[in-house]
């Protein structure tokens, strides 16, 4: 089986990537449309959406800071952990089930499943990274907590984590055109991972036989490079960079073959 | 050119596989214009997806260097939510056209008025097809893929299509489907019949037109 474009001649790949720029770039201003409409504050929803959850979680967190007590900066604290959970759940909520809404797309040749899945995981991205910075330099402004002490390392960090995200959302996103059960499934796992995403805690303060275990879940390398890069002088940060980076390097690539196979076997309507 | 080779279709179901394209061989050049006849369930919307590349042969090979456009007259290209002019924009950009250059060609060729400012879903079937028919003339594109124009739209849209597909882009390839023999005869210059998953070409539209008949009341 093939499908040859252009046979006798190979398309350039600067005209290929020039079409794609292109077609993800439409794709990008239709989801804004489609998703956040002209009203009110229009596509801004796409940050201030995340923002106002994470911060009812700081607001939360902080208040029951008096109960647990400890001398971490609780703001901060909530503020890199939820914005990591938005990263790994976010981006593959959008992916989820999202070829079969726009298989009529299809039909216009240039757009691709990985076009479509490209187009929204760069909008979900952007939105919880805007919420993120804005956040950071909100909460630092108004004194609740410091400035990143090593920004560099909280940026690297905060891009290793959404390069997970990115590879778990098209990996988990062209499985859902396999089989319907990832999209009961997946909305479930979610909810047990947060508490084992290491959000709400630090892998220094677990005991040394559970911080083995929990080490193996890579959202948990990420946050507590994160957390290094923002407050590392208050607390002892365990983590493996090359660990989280096997993991999106391995995600990316069967997220790929997947997108490949959801590509041969689509059925439009 | 388009050209499939030993093109196979089949769909798992859950009685085994449906076989819906058997051996398919066909060739399209630059000003040529094809009809395909054949009853419902025969293939046809399969073979159009095919040469549209929206779907892949499971087994055959697709070859293509001509620009092929959607299936005219399918609105299922469109995003129902979005206003016209939203789908013209969205459109233009995928193929790199000015929406703003072609918008005039658009309204003058739909005649939506003040509608192309609103959501496609408050259109008629007609104002759907009148749209995308527009919006696939400014595109431009060297195959139009028509499956059953003649189905939607009144005599004034059936004639303007026939003026502008047939007349002004005769140099343009036309692949054309429909259970119309009608249409086929007059607006194609070779005949194919599709029965069940094969394709039997004829070189007389006429003969392609008893062919289909006389399978039709089989």
């Amino acid at each position: 089986m093939s499908d040859v474009e252009n046979p006798g001649q190979t398309p350039s790949l600067r005209h290929s990537w020039a079409i794609q720029r292109r077609v993800i770039g439409a794709l990008i201003m239709r989801e804004i449309i489609t998703r956040y409409g002209r009203h009110n504050i229009g596509f801004l929803w796409l940050f201030v959406e995340p923002a106002i959850f994470t911060v009812g979680v700081t607001l939360m967190w902080s208040a029951l800071k008096a109960v647990h007590g400890s001398d971490l900066p609780i703001a901060a604290f909530a503020l890199t952990g939820y914005s990591s959970v938005l990263v790994w759940r976010n981006m593959p909520n959008r992916l989820v089930g999202s070829i079969h809404p726009n298989l009529s797309l299809m039909y216009h040749r240039n757009v691709k499943v990985i076009d479509i899945f490209a187009a929204r995981v760069l909008l979900e991205c952007v939105g919880v990274g805007t919420s993120f910075f804005v956040l950071t330099l909100l909460f630092s402004s108004i004194g609740w907590m410091e400035l990143p002490e090593d920004p560099a390392k909280a940026i690297l960090g905060w891009l290793m984590l959404a390069w997970f995200g990115i590879s778990l959302a098209m990996f988990i996103g062209a499985l859902s055109n396999r089989t319907e059960l990832i999209d009961k499934f997946w909305h479930p796992f979610t909810y047990l991972m947060f508490p084992l995403s290491g959000a709400a805690w630090l892998v220094d303060a677990a005991p040394p036989k559970l911080r083995e275990i929990v080490m193996y879940v890579p959202m948990v390398n990420g946050v507590e490079w994160v957390r290094d890069g923002f407050f590392g002088s208050h607390f002892l940060a365990h983590y493996s960079p090359a660990y989280l980076i096997g993991w999106n390097v391995t995600l990316m690539f069967l997220a790929l073959i997947e997108i490949r196979y959801a590509s041969r076997n689509l059925v439009p309507e | 050119m388009i050209r499939l080779v030993d093109i196979n279709k089949s769909y798992q179901t859950r009685r085994g596989q449906n076989h819906v394209l058997r051996d398919v061989n066909l060739t399209l050049e630059m000003g040529q214009k094809i009809g395909i006849l054949g009853r419902n369930g025969a293939g046809k919307t399969t073979l159009i997806r095919i040469l549209g590349g929206v779907e892949k042969p499971t087994s055959g090979r697709v070859e293509r260097d001509m620009t092929i456009s959607w299936p005219l007259a399918f609105s299922g290209a469109f995003q129902q939510s979005l206003t016209g002019y939203d789908n013209l924009k969205f459109i233009c950009r995928i193929y790199g056209k000015d929406p703003e250059e072609a918008l005039p060609a658009v309204e003058d060729f739909a005649e939506l008025g003040r509608y192309m400012r609103e959501p496609l879903k408050t259109y008629s079937a007609g104002m759907r097809a009148r749209l995308g028919f527009a919006i696939s003339l400014v595109v431009d594109f060297d195959c139009f893929l028509i499956d059953e124009v003649v189905a939607v739209g009144d005599q004034r849209f059936q004639d303007r299509c026939r003026e502008e597909l047939l007349v002004k882009r005769a140099d343009r390839a036309m692949f054309l489907v429909s259970h119309n023999p009608g249409f086929i005869r007059e607006n194609c210059d070779r005949a194919a019949v599709l029965t069940n998953g094969t394709l039997v070409y004829f070189d007389d539209v006429n003969e392609a037109y008893h062919h289909y008949q006389a399978h039709s009341l089989e």
